[in-house]
């Protein structure tokens, strides 16, 4: 980014656990149901209420604990975490401060074929809160509207160590840790809707400086992109402000993703004091080893595992690994597609490529796609046996993605069937070469372009469906008998 | 007798034997109200419809259990279902909860009526119920003495006669010094003995749900129905409840009772002292053995408590703002000047300064020094007990440092207010059960003997407080109410 500074990035994600009720009460969790139908006196903060930890919270910190290579803590306990705000029922959140259910860990992340370890500081839960309606803009609202469907969500604060260089390496740890999250089956993962959120720690300093910049806090960062733009303008804007013989001030800030800047929140001064104690309504938590042996048992396939079986058993690089894995469903494809047609390298190009395209385009999850796994393994055989080519493929596949027939339906109604019989095909060459001896003359004197001439004259007379490959040889076998 | 005069056991006997009905009883529990809470002042809200209704149901019925019938009051901080919760605080003036606390509901479920629900200092933050919102209850003694706090309405109204048992809460003392104040029994359980579910929070880790009644039995009576665990309070205790009126047998020989030189200091009230000394010898001569045992981090019980009870109670209260319920300021300009305004005007004075207190001691810089500190303050003092209740089977003391004082003789003082409790704070500081019981009167007041025992031993308490009242007729003594 800059030749004189390097920038130091760590990041704080919220993940939403995927549990069926909230965390200190009966109520469900589930996502877009009417305001205020999915609560309770406990989650409303009602007098007299006290919490009750969901046991399925905990497994779900284990698990992620456990696939981040974390110590999950024998001894932890809540607390409250004060501050007034009309989301917060209680005006306190129950989190965890200083003794946090899963302590250290790492995740390796690859940008550009280097390897980095970032480290995790601490994994704690927490309860979300719930979420302000206004009536327009927050400045100018008459009033303002509380939904409480969300408070009492259990969340799971995942806190990595400064050890991001670039905005680049903040994206790949997220994306790497969203895989982690969705392959041990603890969180939906959905930016869009919040249940994954991420706030970053941005601070640069000139190369070889030991001692870390002052940093500001990065708050509203909704995707990926956001993620990765608000930590290149935020590192950019640092760098010239330090450039200008300014000084940064730690802060939090929010990124503005029309605008494509971040902007002042909230000053150090302003910060809030917590006031953190111990929660004297719950006993501390002590999580047994069996209790953690379980978990593990109970643990999936993780990212990291996948990925290595992939390049050891079908040679994948690591890139086309790392893209796989991303997601369970990704890899549940790639496996189920190969089963069928054992050809690693096809079968991840075209999920890579034309399936990943079409469903961005269309803003559609692999699970939803009409594309199963046994229609691509069934169109690549066709591939492989010159039934079609491979132009031929992007046009089935495309109609399969859209319609969800199988490759030989689609193939016969758009007349696809490729050319690959040489009986019917030499005819056709003898013809246009006698038909252009002039061109037969240049070829002859060693003009390439008049090969290319003849294939193309080739493939027109058979609408394309010649098979390009036999053509070519065909071709190249009686131009030397001339 | 009349019938709001009997205790709960003596009602149950009539009942049983179809002397008289659920609804007689109620009735004569809400002519005596109506003949005495003018001056007594106990009840802030009477559901006298709704328990004349409930009376019939159950005398249709036809059967009577454990508390059948039997009218009963509420200290007005436990949440009942569809029947105004106020806290005797303007905050929740208004306010109707959608359920029962888990303790009332037990009591609820056995057929207990309730008569209505009575007063206490805002948020159960005081010593003399003068710190409610609404009106001080008087003490019927003497009218113009305070009935203690923050319970008075409880320990009044059942000194008056006007129930035959009535719940409480005791944070540092809140259940025994009113029931010394008016000569009542007063009961506070081992943390975690009974469900704190529904009971609004003043200090989450002191607070502890327990009753008051005309004597002892009743007391173990109504402790076997509302104690136990409850899934819903995860403080609370998943111990076995032994049948408390089992241990009802009034032998205390060879009972191991201790008295800690501490609480028999100057500042006790050397006629206080002299009846719990009286009382240490009719212990004697009952065959316990009584030595002088030492608490030694006692004076260090009342600032720790007023860091953590403050610190908890900050966080507790602060989900009043006016947003989902309760008092709400509508003139308010923005969101945190409605928060401001709505506890400002919802608040009083002491609920005020505790809020202070405790966000101080968990501020940022202070919290070492102060919060942390009492902490550790805390589990000296558990030690200390838990050395004595390695030999002696119960501690022995006085409940207040004086008998009732007079209302507005300490409104303006509040660290003398707060002296009030430098015996009972101690117990909650380590959680565990203590009773007071009437032992003998001062200026014609009741004063109030203190029994402690180890957690969970309720049952020692039961056994030797009941051992005392079949040797002495304290319990029997009724004020005798001017009714005008």
């Amino acid at each position: 980014m800059s030749k004189d500074y390097e920038v130091v990035i760590g990041l704080e994600v919220h993940a939403e656990l995927k549990t069926k009720s909230k965390i200190f009460c009966a109520c469900s969790t589930a996502f877009g149901a009417e305001p205020n139908t999915q609560v309770c006196p406990v989650c409303s903060g009602f007098p007299g209420m006290l919490p009750v930890l969901n046991e399925k919270a905990v497994d779900c910190a284990i698990k992620t604990g456990l696939a981040l290579n974390s110590e999950i803590a024998e001894f932890c306990k809540f607390d409250r975490k004060n501050y007034f705000y009309p989301d917060l029922p209680k005006a306190y959140q129950i989190s965890q401060y200083d003794l946090p259910i899963c302590k250290g860990g790492y995740l390796d992340i690859d940008v550009e074929g280097e390897r980095t370890r970032v480290g995790i500081t601490r994994a704690h839960l927490e309860e979300d809160a719930g979420k302000l309606v206004h009536q327009g803009d927050i400045t100018t609202t008459p009033f303002s509207l509380v939904d409480l469907n969300r408070s009492g969500v259990p969340l799971l604060e995942i806190v990595s160590e400064p050890d991001m260089r670039s905005a680049q390496q903040a994206r790949a740890y997220m994306e790497k840790l969203r895989s982690i999250l969705l392959f041990a089956d603890v969180s939906d993962c959905k930016m869009e809707e919040g249940s994954l959120r991420c706030d970053a720690n941005v601070s640069v300093r000139p190369w070889g400086e030991q001692k870390l910049g002052t940093r500001t806090e990065i708050k509203n960062l909704n995707s990926f992109r956001a993620l990765e733009r608000a930590i290149e303008y935020e590192a950019k804007r640092q760098m010239e402000a330090l450039e200008d013989g300014e000084v940064i001030v730690q802060e939090t800030r929010t990124w503005d993703e029309g605008k494509g800047v971040t902007r002042s929140m909230r000053s150090k001064e302003e910060a809030h004091d917590y006031r953190y104690f111990p929660e004297p309504d719950l006993p501390p938590l002590r999580i047994d080893r069996d209790w953690v042996d379980t978990v593990r048992k109970s643990m999936p396939e993780m990212p990291v595992q996948a990925g290595q079986r992939l390049m050891d058993q079908y040679g994948l690089s690591q890139y086309d690994a790392d893209l796989i894995t991303q997601s369970p469903q990704n890899l549940k494809f790639f496996d189920e597609t190969l089963a069928l047609y054992a050809d690693a390298k096809a079968v991840s190009n075209w999920m890579m490529g034309d399936l990943t395209r079409l469903l961005n385009q269309n803003g559609m999850e692999i699970q939803d796609a009409k594309v199963k796994p046994a229609l691509l393994a069934e169109m690549l055989r066709l591939m492989a046996d010159g039934t079609i080519s491979g132009k031929m493929a992007k046009t089935v596949f495309e109609e399969m993605f859209v319609s969800g027939l199988d490759p030989q339906t689609i193939i016969k109604e758009k007349g696809l069937v490729q050319i690959s019989d040489a009986n019917s095909l030499l005819p056709l060459i003898d013809e246009i070469i006698n038909n252009n001896p002039k061109v037969l003359q240049d070829y002859k004197n060693g003009k390439e372009k008049a090969f290319g001439f003849f294939i193309g004259q080739i493939m027109k007379a058979t609408k394309g469906q010649a098979n390009p490959e036999m053509v070519n040889n065909l071709l190249k076998e009686r131009l030397n008998r001339e | 007798m009349e019938l709001h005069q009997l205790t709960i056991h003596e009602l149950q006997e009539l009942l049983s034997r179809k002397e008289t009905s659920a609804l007689e009883i109620t009735q004569a529990i809400f002519s005596r109200i109506h003949a005495v809470d003018k001056q007594v002042r106990a009840f802030i809200t009477l559901t006298e419809e709704e328990a004349l209704a409930k009376a019939r149901e159950i005398d249709n019925q036809g059967e009577y259990g454990r508390i059948a019938g039997i009218p009963l009051g509420l200290k007005d901080i436990f949440c009942t279902r569809g029947v105004k919760t106020t806290c005797a605080s303007r905050i929740l003036e208004n306010f109707v909860p959608t359920y029962d606390s888990t303790a009332a509901g037990k009591l609820f479920a056995d057929k207990g009526i309730l008569a209505g629900k009575l007063n206490m200092d805002e948020f159960a933050m005081g010593s003399s119920t003068e710190q409610s919102a609404f009106f001080s209850t008087c003490n019927p003694w003497d009218f113009t003495r305070v009935p203690g706090g923050s319970s008075g309405g409880s320990a009044a109204a059942v000194a008056a006669d006007e129930v035959p048992f009535a719940l409480g809460t005791d944070t540092g003392g809140s259940i025994r010094q009113p029931a010394s104040f008016c000569g009542v029994v007063g009961l506070k359980p081992t943390y975690g003995r009974v469900s704190r579910w529904g009971v609004i929070a003043y200090a989450s880790s002191l607070d502890q749900v327990g009753t008051f009644a005309k004597d002892v039995r009743d007391c173990a009576l109504v402790m076997n129905i509302i104690s136990g665990k409850d899934p819903l309070d995860s403080t609370s205790v998943d111990l076995p409840v032994p049948d408390y009126s089992a241990s009802l047998d009034g032998n205390v020989k060879g009972m191991k009772i201790a008295y800690p030189r501490e609480y028999f200091q100057p500042g006790i009230d050397s006629q206080v002292q002299e009846a719990i000394k009286k009382a240490l010898i009719k212990y004697e001569e009952m065959g316990a053995i009584v030595d002088e045992v030492s608490l030694p981090h006692s004076e260090y019980a009342l600032p720790a408590y007023y860091l953590v009870a403050t610190a908890e109670a900050s966080a507790n209260l602060a989900r009043y703002d006016g947003v989902r319920y309760g008092l709400r300021d509508f003139e308010a300009a923005n969101v945190i000047d409605m928060f401001s305004r709505s506890r400002a005007e919802g608040f009083g004075e002491e609920v005020k300064r505790r809020i202070m207190l405790g966000s101080y001691a968990l501020s940022s810089g202070y919290y070492d020094a102060y919060y942390l500190k009492a902490l550790k303050v805390r589990r000296l003092i558990a030690d200390d007990f838990s050395k004595v209740f390695a030999k002696f089977d119960l501690i022995v003391s006085p409940t207040a440092p004086t008998v009732a004082f007079k209302i507005g003789e300490q409104i303006g003082d509040p660290l003398t207010l707060y002296m009030n409790d430098i015996l009972t704070v101690p117990i909650n500081m380590a959680g565990l059960p203590a009773m007071s019981i009437p032992c003998g009167f001062h200026e014609g007041m009741p004063v109030g003997m203190q029994l402690v025992g180890p957690a969970f031993g309720e049952s020692t308490l039961f056994k030797a407080a009941f051992a005392f009242e079949q040797n002495t007729d304290f319990h029997t003594f009724r004020p005798a109410l001017e009714v005008k």
